[in-house]
């Protein structure tokens, strides 16, 4: 039988009976397509919390205050919450540490914020002009804070676009724009503060929003704000490359343990965290929920799978007498296997076909109707092809044995 | 003097072992020359379905020679029965075993498929078989279901000639049509065997189709009872004009 002869072959079999053909194959189109989809769900999620992992800034490094474990307790004190960070600990590691490309400081604390009669209560940071390349962080309108601001203690601030449409907004339903902000005076705390400009939106991230935010120079913070303690909340450090972080990492460590005189590295007064080590952590958590996804969705593969095997029983049932008489007409064992392989493997395969269509869509839907970041990926479209085809093959081998195994005599008499 | 095309050399068959063994034939000797046109005859249960299972290469006896076409038939395994059955043997049966809801000329091209030979050769011999077992050509084209009882046997028939075989077995072939219907069929294999020289062998039960044939062995109980040239052939009347 030669390959076109098969393929006719099969292709008038499986269109003879429409209807069962089509809700056969409609089991496959649903396993493939939910596969296609919730993988793209699970893979668009990892994609888009790497994303905003890694707006935080690129080869970012945060340092905060606090012991990492007190010794004889398992009680962990509030990271942030101690105060064991200098601005000279910050000089010190931008001079001594190296491959490190920025420091930022920071010392921040929580206001209330008042423009005419908006109030806001909001993260208030103090920091230096650096901050804007560690955290990756751009100015929309107007300029950021600036060393002379830093060193003059001015009394000047940024605002993120969420505190923009909280004070500026002119109603509730209104957006406010940069323009109405620059220059205007804000209180803070009581102080006032002129601003001097307004960053650009980055989203709502895992630790902290950037969006909601008044960025003031680290001088006038301590002095106006924090009660000039003198201490910072946290120390965000660049690393000149990916490859330095560790190095970068254990160095900063060790020079923090010196100066802060802490011989044991278990009683350390503050802790790091390690932008690579938080991307590869929530990476092995998606990476688990996609694997989940995918699972769940197998099962319905696989009760299509079924759905195949018991289509092609009954097929082979109900045209025993064409087996026999096309085994009397001197079809061989192979040639009915071929046959009845090839029909389920074209079922499961148009099914699968229309299933990644179906799956691609579906992903899209999602994405369009519940904002959820899907991205559909090749690596998974070739599998499920390869899948599809293969439940085919070890769904429709049983049932093709069978009919090949049919004895001729009893086939052609089989009522 | 022509050639024997079939030579079976005490054949037996039986099914089960040991107790349960029933022996349904017990020792069948006959040969057929190229070109006759043989019957056999017999009441159910006479073994003559398990005789044509073995003569159409469907089963192996239990014991004897079985030659076909000079091939040593009676020892092979499935797979080469399959070969033979493809090359040298061209089946009708009662039930017709059409495909439904496939073309007329398809069907006949069928063994061909199994055989690799390409489409359009195929046709062309399909074509001529379809000619040869007086099939109009206006209905080529029809689904086999869409065709008559009498219509369906003669594609049948063609069916059976495509691969060019060295024997026609045709089993009960007007079992399940009219006797008018059933004539026109009758006509029809006699046509091949007078003018082609097919060697057709032709089960039935009933004596008025088995007389339409030159010889007729009847079979009883797993033997042969008798073996003997037809003394008054009847001639199958030739109606064209057969409601399709």
């Amino acid at each position: 039988m030669t390959t076109s002869d098969l393929f006719e072959e099969t292709y008038s079999a499986v269109t003879v009976n429409k209807v069962r053909s089509g809700l056969t194959m409609l089991g496959i189109v649903i396993g493939i397509a939910s596969v296609i989809a919730l993988v793209a769900v699970g893979q668009g999620s990892q994609a888009s919390i790497q994303a905003n992992i890694n707006s935080l800034g690129a080869n970012l490094l945060m340092i905060m205050p606090g012991a990492t474990k007190s010794f004889g307790t398992t009680v962990r004190s509030a990271a942030g919450g101690a105060e064991t960070l200098t601005p000279d600990d910050a000089d010190a590691i931008a001079s001594q540490v190296q491959n490190v490309a920025a420091v930022a400081q920071e010392a921040s604390g929580r206001y209330q914020v008042i423009y005419k009669a908006n109030n806001a209560n909001t993260s208030v940071m103090g920091t230096t002009p650096s901050y804007l390349q560690v955290r990756n962080l751009a100015v929309d309108t107007g300029s950021f804070v600036s060393d002379s601001d830093v060193s003059n203690a001015n009394r000047v601030a940024v605002i993120g676009p969420t505190v923009l449409q909280d004070l500026f907004a002119p109603s509730a339903n209104a957006s406010a724009t940069p323009d109405m902000a620059i220059g205007q005076t804000i209180q803070i705390k009581g102080v006032q503060f002129t601003v001097v400009g307004v960053t650009v939106a980055k989203g709502g991230s895992g630790f902290s929003n950037q969006d909601d935010m008044i960025y003031v120079p680290l001088s006038a913070a301590q002095h106006y704000l924090l009660g000039s303690t003198g201490y910072l909340t946290e120390v965000d450090v660049e690393a000149a490359s990916q490859g330095a972080m560790t190095q970068v990492q254990d160095d900063i460590t060790t020079l923090l343990l010196q100066r802060h005189g802490i011989s044991d590295p278990t009683q350390a007064d503050f802790s790091i965290l390690n932008q690579a080590s938080i991307v590869s952590t929530a990476s092995s958590v998606t990476g688990t929920f996609t694997t989940l996804l995918a699972a769940i969705a197998a099962i319905s593969l696989l009760v299509g799978g079924i759905g195949i095997m018991n289509m092609m029983l009954t097929t082979v049932t109900e045209r025993t007498r064409e087996i026999g008489l096309r085994k009397a007409i001197g079809a061989k064992k192979g040639d009915i296997t071929l046959q009845f392989l090839a029909e389920s493997v074209m079922l499961t395969f148009t099914g699968g076909f229309i299933g990644i269509v179906v799956g691609w869509l579906g992903a899209f839907l999602i994405s369009l109707f519940t904002g959820i970041t899907t991205s559909v990926s090749v690596p998974y479209i070739v599998l499920a092809f390869f899948v599809s085809a293969g439940i085919g093959i070890i769904f429709g081998y049983y049932p093709a044995r069978r009919a090949a195994g049919l004895n001729p005599i009893e086939a052609l008499r089989y009522e | 003097m022509k050639q024997d095309i079939i030579i079976c050399r005490d054949i037996k068959k039986a099914y089960g072992t040991g107790e349960t063994e029933v022996v349904v034939l017990k020792g069948i000797t006959f040969s057929i020359k190229e070109g006759e046109f043989v019957a056999i005859m017999g009441p159910s249960g006479s073994g003559k379905s398990t005789l044509m299972h073995i003569l159409g290469a469907l089963d192996t006896p239990t014991s004897g020679e079985y030659f076909l076409d000079g091939k040593d038939v009676a020892k092979l395994s499935d797979e080469e029965l399959a070969d033979i059955r493809r090359e040298k043997i061209g089946f009708v049966f009662q039930a017709f075993n059409l495909l439904p809801r496939t073309s007329v000329l398809r069907n006949v091209a069928l063994p061909l498929v199994y055989a690799n030979m390409p489409k359009a050769e195929r046709e062309k011999i399909a074509e001529k078989a379809l000619d040869d077992a007086a099939f109009p050509k206006a209905f080529w084209s029809y689904h086999s279901n869409q065709i008559s009882g009498g219509m369906m046997q003669r594609v049948a028939i063609a069916r059976s000639l495509v691969n060019n075989p060295a024997l026609i077995l045709a089993d009960e072939p007007t079992g399940n049509l009219d006797s008018r219907t059933g004539e026109v069929v009758l006509h029809t294999f006699q046509s091949l065997n007078m003018q082609q020289g097919k060697t057709i062998v032709l089960i039935t039960h009933e004596p008025y189709v088995a007389e339409h044939a030159d010889r007729i062995i009847h079979i009883r109980d797993g033997n042969i009872v008798s073996d003997e040239k037809n003394a008054h052939k009847r001639v199958a009347r030739n109606e064209k004009d057969i409601a399709i």
